[in-house]
């Protein structure tokens, strides 16, 4: 299992598994890239490479980078539509030696997504079993059907603002984006994980790190939580701080 | 003091035997010399038993039937003899190039390492047989004797110290190298063994053949004593092979890549090398485009078929077209199979013009690359298979689209390329502790100095989907919000975003992709700009704005999405205008 490194998730699943293919749905806005970037980041602070499939090319590294993301350790295929992301995957998955293989195919028209046959997610599912490669799918629905280990669902709760006092005019206003809050539910999960003392599986001590007891107990399918993300720093976004704070 | 002498018999044909393994089992014969004295110089002995004979002129050679007749090869030569450096320089330092064919090693202090002479001598002749040659290999107690007894025996001779004349004297004194001079003197003497040379009287001998007769005993008993001349060998790696027919499609032109490869890859093994770099180079036929194009200019007129024959086509094949590439590895490597996968994929994708007379392949030594492998070490592909699968991939996504990303220097939003993929050589960002990181000559400051402690510091980083290209977008804007009491409090009087005015609107409606939506919170305008000193420069205002739309957001990407007539999506956008124009752009997603 790996730790995504967003304490709630963990808690939630106890981490990503290994050799299993994941898939994270959810509509536009819902913290799927916000989850992944967590997740790459955490994996290649433990010099791990990891490969993303970028389906529409929409993978922000300037943000990544600053999100803690090494990205020297991070192999990009940038892709422009669904037959080159499936075909991209497909080889770096029978390659092998990634910690993490995260196949986005977000932004691609629905209706596409699920023509890919089932096959297709079988045989990714068979490559990736028995390796230690955690396998992503993102996705708006949810189309591996059984292949998929684990399918978390997600949406976004609110955005959060932060209103800043400008000395000398004494008037409130929104003007920072200050983070984002979304929902996270199970979905789907075929393995099985021991109940801790708190009643939530994995325990307290899955919190900060990759869980290891999946002993074999109880099954959580809509189990929800919901997590925070604060905003991604740019230059810009740092410069606004600065402006407002004055 | 011990030396080993290497000598590969016939060497001219073994050269070409080495490049065309194939022709080992047929009658074959090489030509040399200028037209219309072409004549052989060398052949196997099938070809012998057939009747061919050195000396022959090609037309008479051709007569044998099954006769595989080749032209001399400088190029095969060189490579040949490249190949029997290296080989001797795998056992020994100390080597001496003492003509194409032979190459003496000095043996001092090897007998331990390889569990005596013997033993050596036979490493060596199957080391050769690797190396596509077929040597004789002989180890005496000087350079000279080894020599002497490389040429006249066969496969591996071990002579001892105590053993040397009598050894020798059984060969012909042909084998001295004799000049015809005084060759002819000793046949005329009856002298026709080194044995019977080496019981001559000394002194009577040098009053009649001077030193050179004294300096040919001493080599007939074996005790000529001169000192090695090293050599340092130069670190090139260099196969070519020249095509007597033309080689237009890609299987059989990567079988004889694959040959040139394996060769390298054994010079190099035998040096304890691998290759970060190989250049190809390949001499085209002259195409028809060529033809045309070179008869275009001399005769500057549309009738290009009609000009084929004339002298000035002719020409032609002197300026016969180049295909050079070079793969560069991120790593060294000299997997001979690996090799020819990524320079077939290169063909595929970049096809040469016109059929190849000739193929040079030229590899770039470099240390071999050692890897510690453990239990605790982090995944990461297996360097040669990376290789291949990003050569693959690139293939059909494209070789700029495959790789790492990396930041610019530069402040324009978004900017980075993408560069070579080497996570060995990756190093990690310090960012996580809140201090400045340098990632590919890019400085990222970190904004939060927060420690560890702080709760905030432990969120996840809101990402942004970014739309490529942007998305352009309609704005329907109020008044300044800035002077705003409250973010709810909306001003009806809307105007178009498109009226450039020196007060700052803040969005209301937004429209992009189809369908409008309600702006619920804007936060904004950022303004920034740079390069105005180039032919590119950017000068934007960034909003974030929260947006709400009427049906499931980002339908207008995804067609597939069912609409919902009554539900409403929010999402939060990053939305630009340039300040030139005054178009809007929608940047990307918070997701």
């Amino acid at each position: 299992m790996v730790a995504s490194g967003i304490p709630e998730i963990d808690h939630l699943t106890g981490g990503l598994p290994r050799g299993c293919l994941t898939e994270i749905s959810g509509p536009i806005g819902s913290g799927r890239t916000s989850l992944l970037i967590s997740l790459l980041s955490a994996l290649t602070k433990r010099e791990e490479s990891c490969a993303l499939v970028d389906g529409r090319d929409s993978f922000d590294p300037c943000g990544a980078q600053e999100a803690g993301v090494a990205l020297g350790r991070l192999l990009l295929v940038r892709c422009t539509n669904i037959e080159q992301a499936l075909r991209a995957a497909d080889l770096l998955l029978h390659g092998g030696g990634f910690g993490l293989v995260a196949l986005d195919l977000s932004d691609l028209p629905i209706a596409s997504v699920r023509r890919v046959p089932l096959n297709v997610w079988f045989r990714f599912r068979r490559m990736v079993e028995n390796t230690p490669t955690v396998f992503i799918l993102l996705e708006q629905e949810s189309c591996a059907k059984t292949c998929a280990s684990l399918v978390l669902r997600l949406e976004m709760k609110m955005a959060r603002w932060r209103s800043i006092h400008k000395s000398g005019e004494g008037n409130m206003q929104p003007t920072l984006l200050s983070g984002l809050q979304f929902n996270a539910e199970v979905m789907r999960c075929r393995f099985e994980r021991a109940k801790s003392d708190d009643g939530w599986p994995g325990g307290s001590a899955s919190r900060n790190s990759a869980a290891s007891d999946f002993a074999a107990v109880d099954s959580y399918e809509g189990t929800r939580c919901s997590f925070e993300s604060k905003p991604g720093w740019t230059e810009l976004t740092k410069k606004r701080g600065k402006n407002c704070e004055i | 003091m011990p030396f080993a002498c290497i000598h590969v018999p016939n060497f001219i044909l073994q050269a070409a035997l080495r490049i065309e393994p194939q022709l080992r089992i047929q009658p074959a014969g090489i030509l040399d010399g200028n037209p219309p004295f072409v004549t052989v110089i060398a052949k196997n002995k099938k070809a012998g038993s057939l009747g061919l004979q050195i000396g022959m002129t090609k037309s008479q050679a051709e007569q044998i039937q099954g006769l595989q007749l080749r032209r001399r090869s400088i190029e095969h030569e060189t490579a040949a003899h490249a190949a029997l450096v290296d080989l001797a320089l795998s056992f020994s330092p100390r080597i001496e190039e003492t003509a194409a064919d032979t190459i003496i090693l000095d043996l001092a202090g090897l007998a331990q390492l390889f569990g005596g002479f013997e033993k050596l001598a036979q490493r060596l002749g199957r080391r050769a047989k690797k190396f596509g040659l077929s040597a004789q290999v002989a180890v005496g107690s000087n350079p000279e004797a080894a020599q002497l007894a490389a040429r006249g025996f066969a496969s591996v001779t071990v002579l001892a110290p105590d053993e040397e004349m009598e050894r020798l004297g059984s060969l012909p004194i042909t084998a001295l190298n004799l000049s015809l001079e005084i060759r002819e003197t000793l046949e005329r003497w009856g002298v026709r063994t080194c044995q019977a040379l080496a019981a001559l009287p000394v002194a009577q001998l040098s009053e009649r053949l001077g030193q050179e007769g004294v300096r040919l005993q001493e080599l007939a008993r074996g005790a000529s004593e001169r000192t090695l001349i090293p050599t340092i060998a130069a670190m090139e790696f260099e196969e070519a092979m020249e095509l007597d027919t033309a080689v237009s499609e890609l299987e059989p032109l990567s079988f004889l890549l694959g040959r040139l490869l394996d060769q390298l890859c054994r010079r190099l093994s035998a040096r304890a090398l691998a290759t970060n770099e190989i250049r190809l180079r390949m001499e085209l036929e002259r195409g028809e485009d060529e033809i045309f194009g070179i008869v275009e200019k001399r005769t500057n007129s549309g009738m290009y078929g009609m000009k084929r024959d004339t002298p000035s086509s002719a020409s032609a094949k002197s300026t016969a077209s180049i295909y050079e590439h070079a793969l560069r590895l991120p790593l060294a490597m000299r997997d001979s199979k690996a090799l020819l996968r990524l320079w077939r994929l290169h063909l595929e994708a970049h096809p040469p013009a016109s059929p190849i007379v000739k193929i040079t392949m030229t590899a770039e030594p470099a240390k071999v690359r050692f890897a510690q492998s453990g239990l605790f070490v982090p995944l990461s592909p297996d360097p040669e298979k990376l290789e291949i699968t990003m050569a693959r991939t690139g293939h059909f996504v494209g070789a700029a689209n495959i790789g790492s990303p990396e930041l610019l220097d530069t402040h324009r939003p978004l900017s980075f390329r993408v560069g070579r993929f080497n996570p060995l050589e990756a190093s990690l960002p310090a960012n996580d502790f809140g201090g400045s990181s340098v990632s590919s000559g890019v400085s990222v400051r970190i904004s939060s100095g927060a420690s560890s402690e702080d709760p905030v510091a432990l969120l996840p980083a809101t990402a942004l989907r970014v739309f490529r290209p942007a998305m352009p977008a309609r704005v329907e804007a109020r008044a300044n919000s800035r002077e705003d009491t409250g973010d709810k409090t909306r001003d009806n009087s809307r105007d178009t975003s498109h009226a450039t005015t020196s007060k700052v609107h803040a969005p209301a409606r937004v429209y992009f992709g189809g369908v409008w939506g309600d702006v619920m919170t804007a936060s904004g305008p950022w303004r920034t700009a740079g390069d105005w000193w180039t032919e590119d420069p950017w000068n934007q205002d960034e909003w974030d704005l929260e947006i709400e739309f009427p049906v499931p957001a980002f339908s207008h990407m995804a067609k597939g999405t069912q609409k919902t007539e009554s539900a409403r999506a929010r999402g939060v956008y990053r939305i630009v205008r340039e300040r030139a124009t005054g178009d809007w752009f929608v940047r990307g997603v918070y997701d």
